[in-house]
This record gives C-alpha cells, sequence and structure tokens, in this order.
C-alpha cells in the first residue's frame, strides 16, 4: 500500500511547514498569527488520527514504511509507523495541540520564538517515534533537545535560566553517550536500521557480544537518562517545574521517548532472546523501575507545590512504565501502553491547571504553600485583556473538578482509566504466571498509587478547602480551562471505552513482542530471517 | 597507531569528565567540548583504522577489502555539526546565567 507509506512521514513535515512558516512571518504578535500556528497543530492531529486509523483498520501486523530518498533498506534512513509509534505520535499531537491552545491564550508572548521552537519540539518527538534507524534517533533526539532548551528559557527569569543550565549540561552528556553506545553497535554489527541490528544480532561473533553488549548498555544509559529513572531523573523535577507551563506540559510526553526507545530496542533486540544479557537487562530494569517509583512517590509526598507535584508523578510513571518493560510480558506491555497514554495526557493537564490555580488563588495563599521563589517573577501578561478573556461562572467548581479527575487517574482509583492500566498490567503479571517480580511489581504499582493519593489529597485540600478565594475573584479563561477539560475528558472517555482500546493495545503489544514481525516488516523480503 | 589513539580519546575523556564535575561553568563547557572530541574520534575509531584507504568505491569491481568504511565518517560529520551548535547554544545559556546571577558558578552561588 504505497500511499499508506507517505503517511508515515506526514507527522514529520507537518510541523516542519509550521516551523518554516513562523520563522518567515518573522515574530509579529497578531491574533491572525496565532490562529494558524493553532491550524497546523489541527492539521497535525487530523494527519496523526488519520495515520492511527488506517493502521488500526487493517490487521495488526501491518506498518507504514517510508524509505527516505527511496534508498533500499538497510542501506537508507527508514521511518516506521507500526501501531506503537502511531500511538505515541497520536498523544504527542493531542497534548501539543492542548499545550498550544492554552499558549495561545497568554504564555506565548511572555518571550520570543515560542511557536517555531514549539513545533521543532513536536517534530522532534515524532520523529523519534516514526525513525527506524538508531542514528537518525539521534538527530531527533538533538531537535527535540534544541527545542526544548530553548522552550525552557521561555519567559526566562533567573530560575529558569538556572535549570536550563542543569538540564542542558545532563543531557549534552546523555548524547555522548547515545553516540559512544551506537558507535559500538555499529561497530559490532556493521548496520545502524533498528530491524537490521535485530536481525545481525544473533549472527555476531562470540569475540564481539561483549562490546555489543556494552554499546547496548552505554546506549541504554542514554535513554534511562531521557526517560527520568533513579538515579538519573536528578534534573527532571527542577527544570520541569521552573518551565512555563504549557512548555512543561508537552514536556510530559519528553520522558516517555526514552521509554519508548528502551521499549523498541529492548522488544527488537533482547525480549525474544535467551542469553545473559535477558537476565541482566530485566533484573536491572526492575530494580531501577522500583527504585524511580520509589523515588517519585517520596518526591510527591514531599512536594509542597503543584507544579513539582505534578514532576514527581512524571517520574512514577517513568518508573511504572521500567517495570513493565523489564517484566517483558505481552500483556504487561499493553497495559503499559495504555498507561502511557492516560498517564502523558493526565500529566500535561495538571501541569497547565497547576497554572490556571495560580491565576485563581490569591497570593497570601499561595505563600502559605510554596516558597515564592518560583513564583516571584511572574507578573501578568500583557494581553490581559484581550478578547479570549472571559469570565467562567463556577469556573472554581470546574477548576476543583478537574483536579480531582486528574488525582483518581495518577493514583489509579476506579472508575477512571488509571485504574484500568494498573489493574490490565496487574491481572497480565498474575496471568502469565507470578514468580518474586510479579509481587515486587504488585506491590510497587498498589503502594505508589496510594501515597501519589495522599499528596494529591493533602495538595487538593490546600488549594480548595483552605485557600479558595471569594466569587468575586475567580476569573479564569476559556481559552485556558478548555484543553485541560478535553485533556482529561479523553482520559474518561478511554477509560469508557476500555474493552476496544485494550483489544488494540494487546493487538499492539503482540505485535512488537513478537520475534519477527517488525524485521518482517522493515526488511525486504528473503532478507528477514 | 591503536595505542595512540587509544590513549588520545582516554586522555580527552578523562579530562573532560573531570572538568565537567568542576563547578564553574567555563571549566564545564570546556569539559563538554572536551568529552566532544573524544567521542568523534571514537565513532571514527569505530569503522576501523586503515592509513591511506579511500572512502569511495572506485569502478564497477572495486574490492571493499581495499577501503575505509565511509558510514562512520558521515556520522562523525553529523555529530560535530550538532556537537559544536548544541556547545554553541550552552555558550548562550552560560552567559545569561552569568548575567542574571553575578557570577560563574553552575549553582548561581559563589558558597
Amino acid at each position: 500500500m504505497a500511499e499508506l507509506n507517505h503517511i508515515a512521514i506526514l507527522p514529520i513535515l507537518v510541523p516542519m511547514a509550521a516551523v518554516i512558516a513562523n520563522l518567515l512571518l518573522g515574530n509579529l504578535r497578531s491574533i491572525s498569527r496565532v490562529r494558524l500556528n493553532i491550524a497546523f497543530s489541527v492539521a497535525l492531529l487530523l494527519v496523526s488520527i488519520l495515520l492511527l486509523v488506517v493502521l488500526a483498520r487493517s490487521d495488526g501486523n501491518l506498518a507504514a514504511v517510508y524509505p527516505l530518498g527511496n534508498w533500499p533498506v538497510p542501506f537508507g534512513i527508514v521511518l516506521v509507523a507500526d501501531r506503537l509509534a502511531a500511538v505515541m505520535v497520536l498523544v504527542t499531537s493531542i497534548l501539543s495541540l492542548a499545550a498550544l491552545l492554552y499558549a495561545s491564550a497568554r504564555w506565548h508572548s511572555r518571550g520570543t520564538n515560542f511557536f517555531p521552537l514549539f513545533h521543532a519540539l513536536t517534530m522532534g518527538l515524532n520523529g523519534a517515534f516514526l525513525t527506524g534507524d538508531l542514528f537518525n534517533l539521534f538527530v531527533f533526539f538533538e531537535l527535540l533537545l534544541a527545542a526544548s532548551y530553548g522552550l525552557t528559557l521561555h519567559g526566562g527569569g533567573r530560575n529558569q535560566v538556572k535549570a536550563a543550565l542543569h538540564y542542558i549540561a545532563i543531557n549534552l552528556v546523555a548524547s555522548f553517550l547515545f553516540l559512544i553506545g551506537v558507535a559500538l553497535i555499529y561497530a559490532t554489527t556493521g548496520t545502524l536500521n533498528m530491524a537490521d541490528i535485530a536481525r545481525a544480532v544473533p549472527l555476531i561473533a562470540p569475540d564481539d557480544r561483549g562490546l555489543f553488549d556494552a554499546g547496548a548498555a552505554v546506549l541504554g544509559v542514554a535513554f534511562l537518562i531521557k526517560a527520568g529513572s533513579w538515579p538519573l531523573h536528578f534534573w527532571l523535577p527542577r527544570t520541569y517545574s521552573a518551565a512555563a507551563p504549557p512548555v512543561a506540559a508537552l514536556f510530559a510526553v519528553m520522558t516517555k521517548v526514552g521509554f519508548y526507545a528502551i521499549l523498541r530496542l529492548w522488544t527488537l533486540v533482547f525480549a525474544n532472546s535467551s542469553g545473559p544479557e535477558l537476565a541482566f537487562g530485566q533484573n536491572v530494569l526492575l530494580v531501577l523501575g522500583l527504585a524511580t517509583i520509589t523515588f517519585g512517590s517520596i518526591g510527591a509526598l514531599s512536594s509542597k507545590a503543584l507544579d513539582r507535584l505534578a514532576s514527581y508523578l512524571i517520574l512514577v510513571s517513568a518508573g511504572t512504565l521500567l517495570l513493565a518493560v523489564g517484566y517483558n510480558a505481552p500483556g504487561v506491555t499493553s497495559g503499559a501502553l495504555y498507561y502511557v497514554v492516560v498517564a502523558t495526557l493526565a500529566a500535561g493537564a495538571l501541569f497547565l491547571l497547576k497554572d490556571v490555580i495560580d491565576q485563581i488563588l490569591p497570593a497570601e495563599a499561595q505563600v502559605l504553600a510554596v516558597s515564592l521563589e518560583i513564583y516571584g517573577d511572574e507578573e501578568e501578561g500583557p494581553d490581559d485583556s484581550d478578547e479570549v478573556s472571559r469570565t467562567v461562572p463556577g469556573a472554581a467548581t470546574l477548576v476543583s473538578w478537574c483536579f480531582a479527575i486528574a488525582a483518581l487517574i495518577m493514583a489509579g482509583l476506579p472508575p477512571l482509566s488509571g485504574f484500568v492500566s494498573k489493574f490490565a498490567m496487574i491481572s497480565a503479571a498474575l496471568g502469565a504466571g507470578p514468580t518474586a517480580a510479579t509481587w515486587w511489581f504488585i506491590a510497587a504499582l498498589i503502594i505508589s498509587g496510594f501515597l501519589v493519593l495522599v499528596a494529591m489529597v493533602r495538595n487538593g485540600i490546600n488549594i480548595f478547602w483552605t485557600s479558595l478565594p471569594q466569587s468575586e475573584s475567580t476569573r479564569v479563561r476559556t481559552a485556558e480551562i478548555a484543553p485541560i477539560v478535553v485533556l482529561l475528558a479523553l482520559c474518561v472517555v478511554l477509560a469508557v471505552a476500555a474493552g476496544p482500546a485494550m483489544a488494540f493495545f494487546a493487538e499492539t503489544a503482540t505485535f512488537i513482542h513478537s520475534p519477527h514481525g517488525y524485521m518482517d516488516v522493515v526488511l525486504p523480503k528473503g532478507t528477514g530471517s | 597507531m591503536e595505542l595512540i589513539l587509544a590513549a588520545a580519546i582516554g586522555v580527552l575523556a578523562a579530562s573532560g569528565v573531570y572538568l565537567i564535575l568542576r563547578p564553574r561553568t567555563f571549566q564545564v563547557i570546556i569539559g563538554l567540548s572536551l568529552i566532544s572530541y573524544a567521542v568523534n574520534l571514537f565513532i571514527l575509531a569505530m569503522g576501523r583504522l586503515r592509513m591511506d584507504a579511500a572512502p569511495i568505491l572506485d569502478g564497477a569491481n572495486a574490492n571493499p577489502a581495499d577501503y575505509v568504511d565511509p558510514v562512520p565518517q558521515a556520522l562523525v560529520l553529523t555529530a560535530i555539526v550538532i556537537g559544536f551548535a548544541m556547545t554553541a547554544l550552552f555558550l548562550v545559556v552560560l552567559l545569561a546565567a552569568r548575567g542574571l546571577t553575578g557570577n560563574d558558578h553552575v549553582d548561581g552561588k559563589l558558597d
């Protein structure tokens, strides 16, 4: 299906066109420019939906393969959109549209070049999800990181610059580790195409095997830094809570790139092997996942500000996902895929919600809960009274409902989708035959859910019960609350449609766990083993 | 040849790691640069070391054994460009931090 293959590159081309259009238009501030950017984001969302629908309507073994420049695989760079990539691209598109809508009310004019950097970040994210080439993955990583450096500094004050300094330094080191890992893998397998690497790994000479394992381990460390795994996560809470809220919301999907890369290479190269690497990798992922969940939960308990809390919740979800990858069972992976969608959307909504609550709460109430340092440099935007601002009646009720829904999803309580995802993972883990790891896995999920619930409830009480102001000061912009409501509504819809969604994710997980599925799709007939 | 290259990579990487762990932003950026040189040499070495061999095949029935692997050279070119751009970007943030905090400590305070 040639038409299908061309869809695979569209999620990269649409944001690229948006970046170019923004650069050509210069830095003018007009409402039509905001509309143009929203139109680009909507177009990206439509393309992503199209890609996912086409893949979902065919059987699970189909993927859109787009060889760039029509170079034959494995000599050229190839884009591969299988269901896993398509889901991640769709999540990115939804979150970027929501964050862009939110930012277009107020935040985009806090600094220069917000829109081109924002679309560049989206482009890098989509590219990282779609590429089937290891070095191309590095290039897209750098692209999204470069854009994220700029966005971290957006609306910059002292705190942002300090956080960005640490963030850039740690990510530059991670990039060098990435390059070392890629070089070692190229040296031992002679290829950079992921499917071709999976084909070549069993053929590596025993003498070179150690070198390949070292390369894979170094590469894994680079991905774990991006995924926010303990003990490589110390940059994360500070950067995410210092970044502007719409930027932080989109950053919620950035740690998932690390998770995606680990899942992709793990299932391709190691999941079906039987060497010592399998046991080693599983142990490392399980231990790191447990440590990350523990650290994230304790951090969430200790956070007094909502943005810090949301950052630690990102760590909790990162730990949960690492545990699920380390568990290495298709059932658990399908639950984890459901979880990654829900957790990303809810975390993005929480970062946006924090900013809305900041506007509702009087300053003296904030002093009680958080240190002034974080909020000290925030002044009202220049376009405070333009046409998007409108008073919503009962805004505080709406905001508190959004908070409650986000809390339920994050803690994994029934009846919302957070519970469905955790239930799916736990029941699959039990169904696959309980071992010692199963009980650690279940305990980690349940206890972290409890601790997150305590942290969320405590923050909710601080915000909504002790310090909610009188009704006349409660103003919320429609353009700002709408994306939050939509993100949380999507999570609720996922809970209602849990049956078809889980069936879809189960097929996806079966595909990526099958030994030759990805290789057969990417490599030309006859070369795949 | 192998020993010289390995020693060069090792010395560059070790100096870079030491400098990255220093408290001044300028030391950090020099450390990052040194590590990027080490990594670039490392990528080049991963294509096997060969003297006096061209990376471009010449003629239809050329023997691949006579040529050096061109892929690491393409990779290292990309890595150099990206590393250079990122270092330049880091330099700008470094200057912004220096301007905003008044000193060049990585945490923005002297003690």
